[in-house]
């Protein structure tokens, strides 16, 4: 009887979904309309201010995908090696998409010394029709050694694995950690130990760990082939040893070389750290990307989207007109959305309810087929919108229905009204919905992410499953005019004010942010659309282990099912 | 033995239908023949009978009725002319009878047949020469006649006289004109009574001693030809050209005619400087009546066979045509021929006098050119004049309208001297046939060219107002006629047909010698569009054509990248048989897609600066077609991928190829395979197994089981595509296993010899 009841749903379900699949080729009220005149002075100004951050970030880009620089490469090369990042071409499904993170991350961070994309590349793709986390060293960047930068980026990566149930790959070329910041790499929770934790946890929750070992893989750093499930390694080119020749000579007077020590054919045929041996770098991946299409249900099941993709009714491209390079000017929320979401459709909740300026707007929607509610706001956040954006949190949640915020917050509304309205109460509200609400979230800072404002708005110490900036984005305690007034109020040495107040606008933009890994990357708008929804299909994935613990199907928590230790290498 | 199969009737539905051509052709002739200017006086009577027109030709005012037809006939043969044979019968609707052999259970002919019969196994003489059988087959199958198309049983005077015995009609002559005709002596003999010209010569069907013959060769003059007797296909065949060479020619001549014919017997006659080779259809009803169809060139040939015909022949005068046609009737009437035949004259082109060749007593394959100018179809005569009926026209009733080619599509290589090739029908895909256009097929796509049968694949017939316009119909055609798989001669009928020398008429037998450094141009480096087809075709065939509606956008957000740029790097290097002056060359394209659905593709040829296309958009819109915008030119490219088989190791040249059908052109490129793969493949050959690396002949297996052998030392020698491949031992080691022995076929990946290895 519950098999036949259920099974009249589902057939009542894809029914009505189909008749609304029908008539949303026709107008519906939930239709945006939009009100952007291409031609206005306003728009031509604003776009071409966005024009040139996205030149701005397309030419950082692109000189970060350089590495290490031409020589660097070459020398690579002459070694019969492929490049870190033709490996992950290789590596990855031809034609499918791949979200690079924070491929900024480090810029400028080393005084002196440009380590591009922090020496480790990561992002997300498709191997053998699996969504996997790739984690690639770029040796061709100091040789691939961590500094502080590249173990955030490589834990950052981790977590998105371990959140989202991504199979890892390593592709391993590293002389382990730059000994001269030892100090900020080595000891503490969110240093180098961390990773080889996080390997370990991940392959207990059922999160394949493969790596394929292209050259040396040395002291720490030999833990990471040595803690994956998987290890392939490159004959006469990959090495992995706790200590190289040098110091096993000045430790214990052996003298030996590379490939007693580590070779590729001395742990394939004696000591079994490396379970398949490749001929080249090419072999190396094409193995890789065959251990992946094995790894059966441990690889997660696909994330089907919950109706067909439609496009948006309009042009991404106005995205850059419609917002600017000004975080001061205001956005209509409602048309960035309208070219973000599927068929331009937003069923907005309490529409008429905490828009005195037209602050909040939160809806659900559809993007890229996938269900979500979108936070957005423009502005300052006032006692009625916070209680909105608190009862429409817990709807989602209730609902399992990923959250995505649309962030361009100057922060909570000040004054006496507002705080005898009870701002505080009313703010702290919504930052406990986002902080607790069970369901993936995806951050999006469109314009300002200010104060308060970036805890409500689901602000990088929320956890959100993804964040992103655009290359307009701000990030800092309160907006630059409102920062020189309140120095001008403390401080005695005018002459510092100015200097003071450039320091602050620099450290809060987009680049300074993401160069400190407190974003996953900075995306151009017309890509807005894009990422969101890959981020939904990723966070609608489940995992083997999920299966079989039953019960908590979101995220499933260590030992939840009892197996223990994850994989020993034997 | 004989196994009956139900035949798929639905199958002739997907042909072409060359009767359509024929009886559009002779609407046409209806509207046009008034108007004719080119002084052509063989049309003497306006022709109006509407069973003409219809391409039903029949002669009413005859005193004798009409005979029926066979309700039922055998078709001794395969491939195109047995189909073609076929469709007739099916006009007529009269039922068919196919006979294969075990490799053409699934053939054309046998799924369009009503009936079709296994004879045996894949070699002629155990199957569509084992006489005996097919007559088992025609009794069992009920069948009254039997058509022999032609080349196997088709002039086989042995076969048409076991067929009177047994009481069943052979479709074609007289056995007593086909014995006189099938000896180039006799028929010589006849001919010269008959008043009809022959080269100047000595014949005779006696075996004479050699000095006889030396003697008659100082009185003939020099330059002169040596023939077997019973010759054809251009065996037995010398020309010599000065008396010290007369004798080991003399000698090779008839080593090869023994070989060839079991006959050593040949005569000589006057080499004709600047031949064309000039034919006549004559068909020949029981009632003593013969009529001339008009003449075919067939001038342009390699070794000795024909490629591309033509009807009328061009550039004669009228005098000339009508001898001819006097002449070839002349000559039938003098052997009373009965049914279609062809006289065959060498015509000399210094001036314009013709000697009688040969008379081939067949039905053509070039027979579709007479049939395009003249409206008729042959193959409805035959079974006319074979069940006892007069001829359907008279002579003054038969047309001559426009003119007609046709190209024969050969599984060869042309430029590894026209040496037939075998293989897989991988890809075909043909012009669209028309009222001008006919094609004549037998092997559909997915067929395999064997190596037992004749390598031809089809026909293309094209029909025009003048030659002109016929060959233009030709070429556009032949453009358009994609074949992917194995070798074939299609590139080369195109630069045939794109000719100065072949438009400009300058038709003799030694064309293609004469012409061969325009008719085959150096091979260039690929073009830049080209490659960067084919890197897109690899790129984008991952892509489905069309996605399920819930698409992830990990799969419809297809080359995207974030953060990233998408780049691919493809290498591609031309076939080293063909590229011979730098054979390891490799073009190299990179594919770079910075803006969403568009792509940025550098080709870098050797030796050249590289080229770049911006912004181009490209699909799939098949699987194996690209479309695509390069430089604001809309370019739609067929690829076809072709495999080698999973069992044999990659090597440079035993990897994947893409065959590019570009702008008209096809271009084949192979993908050199990855470093690592052919690592595996030497590994794997050390271990001592020897492979064959193509579908071959063993030549000769030079060691047996327990010889000790050394590294480099020759083991097998095979034979393909008429090249010879000499497989080494990898390994010094002992013999363990030898799995051929000489004159096997062998297919590729076959294990042929083991070593085992001795450290």
């Amino acid at each position: 009887m519950a098999v036949t009841m259920a099974t009249w749903r589902a057939n009542a379900h894809a029914f009505c979904r189909s008749t609304m699949r029908t008539r949303s080729r026709a107008y519906h009220p939930s239709i945006i309309p939009s009100k952007v005149v291409p031609s206005s002075e306003d728009f031509v100004t604003r776009a071409a201010a966005m024009n040139a951050l996205v030149g701005e970030l397309d030419a950082l880009t692109a000189h970060a995908r350089l590495g290490g620089g031409k020589k660097a490469m070459d020398r690579m090369r002459s070694k019969g090696k492929m490049l870190p990042r033709e490996r992950i071409a290789a590596l990855l499904d031809p034609n499918t998409p791949f979200i690079e993170l924070s491929a900024l991350a480090a810029h400028d961070v080393y005084p002196g010394e440009s380590i591009p994309g922090a020496g480790v590349i990561t992002g997300i793709g498709r191997i053998s029709g699996t969504e996997c986390m790739v984690i690639c060293n770029d040796a061709t960047v100091k040789g691939g050694s961590y500094y502080p930068m590249t173990i955030k980026k490589h834990l950052r990566a981790q977590e998105i694995a371990r959140e989202n149930l991504l199979p890892c790959v390593y592709l391993v070329e590293s002389g382990g950690a730059a000994l001269p910041y030892q100090a900020e790499v080595f000891p503490d929770v969110g240093h180098f130990g961390r990773g080889f934790y996080n390997m370990a946890q991940m392959s207990a929750l059922g999160i394949p760990q493969v790596s394929v070992v292209h050259g040396i893989s040395v002291a720490g750093g030999a833990y990471t082939p040595a803690m994956s499930d998987y290890v392939i390694i490159v004959r006469n080119q990959g090495h992995i040893f706790l200590a190289g020749p040098p110091l096993v000579k000045a430790a214990t007077g052996e003298v030996v070389d590379e490939e007693f020590l580590g070779g590729g054919e001395m742990h394939a045929s004696v000591s079994g750290v490396v379970d398949a041996l490749a001929r080249d770098d090419e072999d190396g991946i094409a193995l890789a990307r065959t251990a992946v299409g094995d790894l059966g249900a441990a690889s997660g099941s696909p994330a089907q989207p919950d109706q067909p993709p439609e496009d948006p009714l309009y042009p991404a491209s106005e995205l850059h007109g419609l917002v600017g390079g000004d975080v001061r000017q205001a956005i209509d929320m409602r048309e960035v959305i309208a070219r973000i979401v599927d068929g331009s459709r937003f069923r907005e909740f309490k529409a008429d309810y905490g828009t005195t300026l037209l602050t909040a707007s939160d809806g659900f929607a559809h993007i890229h087929g996938y269900h979500c509610g979108i936070i957005a706001n423009n502005g300052v956040l006032f006692s009625p919108s916070a209680l909105k954006a608190t009862h429409f949190i817990q709807l989602c949640s209730q609902r399992k229905i990923p959250l995505i915020f649309l962030v361009n917050v100057t922060g909570y509304m000040v004054g006496s009204k507002a705080e005898r309205g009870g701002i505080a109460k009313d703010g702290a509200k919504m930052v406990r919905a986002v902080s607790c609400a069970d369901v993936p979230k995806l951050t999006m800072v469109i314009g300002g992410s200010f104060g308060a404002g970036n805890y409500g708005m689901c602000g990088r110490a929320y956890s959100p499953r993804f964040l992103w900036m655009w290359p307009n984005a701000k990030i800092s305690v309160m907006g630059s005019g409102q920062l020189s007034q309140v120095m001008a109020g403390i401080s005695k040495d005018p002459s510092r004010h100015s200097e003071l107040q450039s320091t602050i606008e620099g450290q809060s933009t987009a680049l300074y942010a993401t160069a400190r890994l407190w974003d996953d990357g900075i995306i151009k708008p017309t890509d807005s659309r894009d990422v969101l929804g890959l981020g939904l299909s990723l966070a609608k994935r489940q995992s083997l282990v999920a299966q079989l613990s039953r019960g908590s199907v979101s995220r499933p928590n260590w030992d939840g099912h009892n197996t223990g230790f994850g994989v020993f290498r034997m | 033995m004989l196994r009956k199969r139900a035949t798929r009737f639905a199958a002739h539905r997907r042909l072409p239908h060359p009767e359509v051509g024929a009886v559009i052709a002779s609407t046409r002739l209806l509207h046009t023949a008034p108007s004719r200017s080119d002084g052509s006086s063989s049309v003497s009577r306006p022709l109006s009978r509407a069973t003409y027109a219809r391409g039903f030709a029949t002669v009413p005012d005859l005193p004798a009725p009409r005979k029926p037809l066979f309700t039922k006939i055998l078709i001794a043969n395969r491939g195109e002319i047995a189909c073609r044979v076929i469709r007739t019968c099916r006009k007529l609707g009269i039922s068919t009878v196919a006979v294969y052999s075990d490799v053409d259970e699934n053939a054309l002919h046998v799924q369009m047949a009503d009936e079709a019969y296994c004879l045996g196994p894949a070699p002629s003489a155990e199957s569509y020469l084992r006489i005996d059988k097919i007559v088992e087959v025609a009794k069992r199958s009920g069948a009254q006649a039997i058509h022999p198309g032609y080349g196997f049983l088709s002039e086989n005077a042995k076969f048409a006289e076991r067929l009177a015995a047994e009481g069943l009609v052979f479709i074609g002559p007289g056995v007593q004109a086909m014995k006189s005709m099938g000896s180039k002596s006799e028929s010589k003999d006849i001919m010269l009574a008959a008043g009809v010209p022959c080269v100047p010569g000595y014949h005779t069907s006696e075996p004479v001693p050699v000095s006889e013959l030396e003697a008659q060769a100082t009185k003939l003059g020099y330059p002169l030809l040596i023939k077997a007797v019973l010759g054809g296909g251009g065996k037995g065949m010398r020309i010599v050209r000065s008396a010290d060479e007369f004798l080991p020619a003399l000698e090779s001549a008839q080593r090869e005619a023994l070989k060839a014919f079991s006959d050593e017997r040949v005569l000589i006659e006057r080499w004709i400087e600047r031949p064309r080779h000039v034919e006549v259809q004559v068909f020949g009803d029981s009632m003593g009546n013969v009529v001339s169809l008009w003449e075919r060139d067939c001038s342009v040939q390699r070794r000795h066979q024909k490629i591309i015909e033509e009807a009328p022949a061009p550039g004669l005068s009228d005098e000339v045509r009508k001898d001819l046609s006097d002449k070839a009737v002349a000559a039938a009437k003098a052997v009373n021929y009965l049914g279609a035949g062809t006289v065959e004259f060498i015509l000399d082109c210094d001036t314009d006098e013709f000697y009688f060749m040969e008379m081939n007593t067949r039905l053509q394959v070039e027979h579709p050119v007479t049939e395009m100018i003249t409206g008729q179809d042959l193959v409805q005569w035959q079974l006319e004049v074979a069940s006892g009926n007069p001829l359907p026209l008279r002579q003054e009733e038969i047309p001559r309208i426009g003119h007609a080619f046709e190209a024969r599509i050969y599984a060869e290589n042309p430029r590894n001297d026209f040496l037939p090739d075998v293989g897989p029908l991988l890809y075909k895909s043909t012009p669209q046939p028309s009222e001008s256009l006919r094609l004549e097929e037998g092997f559909p796509q997915g067929s395999n060219i064997e190596v037992y049968y004749d390598p031809l694949i089809s026909k293309v017939v094209a029909h025009g107002r003048d030659r002109t316009e016929a060959l233009r119909i030709l070429k556009k055609a032949l453009e358009e006629y994609h074949v992917a798989g194995l070798s074939t001669n299609v590139e080369f009928l195109k630069s045939l047909a794109g000719n100065e020398a072949f438009i400009g008429q300058e038709l003799d037998t030694g064309f293609i010698a004469k012409h061969r450094a325009e008719l085959f141009p150096p091979i260039s480096v690929p073009p830049p569009d080209v490659l960067a087809q084919a890197a897109l075709f690899l790129l984008l065939r991952e892509q489905p054509l069309q996605l399920p509606s819930l698409s992830s956008p990990w799969r419809s957000l297809a080359f995207r990248r974030f953060s990233d740029i998408y780049e691919r790097h493809f290498r591609f290097q031309q076939d080293p048989l063909l590229n011979q002056e730098n054979p390891s060359a490799i073009s190299e394209v990179t594919v770079v897609s910075s803006k969403p659905g568009l792509f940025d593709i550098e080709v870098k040829n050797p030796n050249q600066e590289p080229t770049t296309f911006w912004d181009v958009k490209a699909q799939m819109t098949s699987p194996t077609t690209v479309s695509s915008t390069l430089v604001s030119q809309k370019v739609h490219t067929t690829v076809v991928q072709q495999s080698p088989p999973p069992t044999v190791l990659p090597t440079a040249t035993t990897t994947d190829r893409l065959h590019v059908f570009h702008e008209g052109h096809k271009t084949t490129l192979l993908i050199p395979p990855p470093n690592y793969l052919l690592q595996i493949a030497a590994e794997v050959m050390s271990s001592g197994v020897i492979r064959a690396p193509m579908p071959s002949l063993v030549v000769d297996v030079r060691v047996r089981k327990g010889d000790e052998v050394k590294k480099g030392q020759t083991i097998v020698v095979l034979e393909s595509m008429k090249t010879e491949i000499v497989l080494r031992a990898e390994v010094d080691g002992v013999v363990k296993v030898v799995g051929c022995k000489k004159g096997d076929m062998v297919e590729e990946g076959k294990e042929l010899v083991s070593i085992k290895d001795v450290p």
